[in-house]
């Protein structure tokens, strides 16, 4: 079985800074893997240059065995099959929670719009979020907004979903409706890659855990493996410095 | 709200008194104010040793209403240039907005090309656009010329679309990159997220002051008028040389004030529903 994303060697500067250090990753089919580590180890950078929002410094990635950091390639086609939501949700703003699910299937996948909203209303009625569809979206909340991104995302239906520590700018009592949304993707089989501060919700919903330090994946495993046994000093370190989670 | 509420508590009525109090004098306060103000100013302008030599030959009924006819001929033609111009100039500095922002090797005369013009017209009198565009422009004799009044609204398009370029511009830099960044990870293309999510937010934002510089636009209209075309300020010149009176000329100052009011009032109301939509967020 191919993985659906591989990445080898992937480095990335920020002028002196090495952000990502030679990176190995593949993740297959259905699996979800959390990305851990302090902030600056390179996680949200990772995300970025797998959707392409950022040019590599070296290595490659591949896409569904697709060499897709190839430079002669339309970076627009490969972005159609990876979603991403971010932390600060990115919606927007001038247009309405059902615009803003339906902008990408009726002007890049030139669905028609009727088919698009029905698609759009339906999974806003699975999360419960239906009656909000005409509002915008500073009129949500938090945790509202930010499932209304990851719908979004989904709408496209990609191939890999990629989370950017989607619950960062939550409050705590608004955490639980978005991971709540999270499991019921994987219990749909769909492939995630997710960087993450939440150490519980990385227990429960990985099938990996991968801690990054120093722009490398530095030990990766189980969940238990990772969170309850790290081998690796650093890890050790990190976890402690979290506390009871 | 009202049925089902318990009924307001003493404190609250009070409250609810002395506010109503305290409006009422304030109402009061505004009005005495006002009128002292007003009696002041009527005594120290009326009461000057010269006012009647200035109310003879700036503030004459007869020569208003002689001069009247054909100031608002004038001021017709004001109002067409401005139509002709506001769009004009909106729609070019639109152009030359999104010029500059292309990317890519292939662009970059163009790119070049674009940011010249907003330097060059921005910094040109526009006296200079006018004489040039319509006394030089005609000298060519080429076939088909436009008339002096095409060619000098042309030169008031060239000069304030430079202006409103650079308003678009900096609306399109205003948009945060993430917006960006979100609408390319769904696939849009550059134009496509340029099209559906950043000008909208971009246009929204700058409405104000582009608003600002087409009432500044309503003005500078007049100008053709250094090539030929008798707008509102030239007619009241002429009929100011013919009485050998200023009366005209406050005449044409009131009507423009007049056309004003009603794309300053528009300015303020956008500006304040920009303001409210940025309070809710």
């Amino acid at each position: 079985m191919t993985a659906v994303l591989s990445c080898q060697g992937v480095r990335k500067l920020f002028g002196p800074s090495v952000v990502l250090d030679g990176l190995d990753l593949d993740v297959a089919e259905h699996e979800v893997v959390a990305l851990i580590g302090a902030s600056g180890s390179g996680k949200s950078t990772l995300l970025r240059c797998v959707n392409l929002l950022e040019d590599l410094d070296d290595g490659t990635i591949h896409l569904d065995g697709a060499h897709i950091t190839d430079p002669r390639i339309n970076p627009d086609l490969v972005r159609r099959k990876i979603g991403i939501v971010f932390q600060a949700y990115n919606l927007f703003p001038h247009l309405s929670v059902l615009d803003n699910i339906t902008l990408a299937p009726v002007r890049v996948h030139k669905r028609p719009a009727a088919s698009a909203r029905s698609q759009a209303l339906a999974l806003l009625d699975r999360i419960g979020l239906a009656s909000k569809a005409a509002a915008f979206p500073d009129r949500l909340s938090g945790g509202q907004q930010q499932r209304v991104a990851i719908v979004r995302a989904l709408v496209n239906s990609p191939r890999l979903l990629l989370l950017d520590e989607v619950t960062s700018a939550l409050d705590p009592e608004l955490v639980g409706e978005v991971l709540d949304l999270i499991r019921d993707l994987k219990a749909d089989g769909m492939t995630m890659v997710l960087a993450t501060h939440e150490m519980t919700f990385a227990r429960q919903v990985a099938d990996r855990v991968c801690f990054l330090d120093a722009g490398r994946i530095l030990e990766q495993g189980s969940p238990e493996q990772v969170l309850d046994n790290p081998v690796e000093a650093r890890t050790q370190q990190f976890l402690r410095r979290l506390a009871p989670a | 709200m009202t049925d089902g509420a318990p009924p307001l508590s003493a404190v609250q009525l009070d409250r609810i008194a002395w506010r109503r109090r305290q409006s009422i004098r304030s109402i009061l306060v505004a009005a005495a104010s006002t009128a002292v103000l007003g009696v002041l100013l009527v005594v120290a302008v009326t009461g000057a040793p010269g006012w009647d030599r200035v109310r003879q030959s700036f503030l004459d009924p007869t020569i208003a209403a002689d001069a009247l006819p054909d100031i608002l001929r004038g001021l017709w033609l004001n109002v067409r240039l401005l139509v002709f111009c506001a769009v004009g100039s909106l729609a070019l500095g639109l152009v030359i907005a999104l010029l500059r922002t292309l990317r890519g090797p292939v662009f970059f005369p163009v790119r070049a090309l674009a940011t010249s013009y907003t330097y060059t017209f921005r910094g040109l009198p526009l006296i200079i656009v006018i004489y040039v565009l319509t006394l030089g422009v005609p000298g060519l004799r080429l076939q088909g010329m436009p008339s002096v009044l095409v060619l000098g609204g042309l030169a008031l398009v060239l000069t304030y679309s430079g202006y409103l370029a650079e308003v678009f511009r900096a609306g399109i830099e205003s948009v945060h990159p993430s917006q960006v960044a979100a609408a390319r990870s769904l696939g849009l293309t550059y134009r496509q997220a340029m099209r559906h999510v950043v000008l909208p937010q971009a246009v929204r934002r700058v409405a104000p002051p582009l608003l600002n510089d087409t009432v500044a636009l309503q003005k500078d209209v007049g100008l053709v008028s250094l090539a030929g075309p008798i707008d509102a300020v030239r007619a009241a010149q002429i009929s100011t040389a013919e009485h050998f009176n200023y009366t005209p000329y406050i005449v044409a100052g009131v009507l423009f004030v007049l056309l004003a009011i009603p794309l300053i009032a528009v300015t303020d109301w956008v500006t304040l529903r920009a303001a409210r939509r940025q309070a809710s967020r």
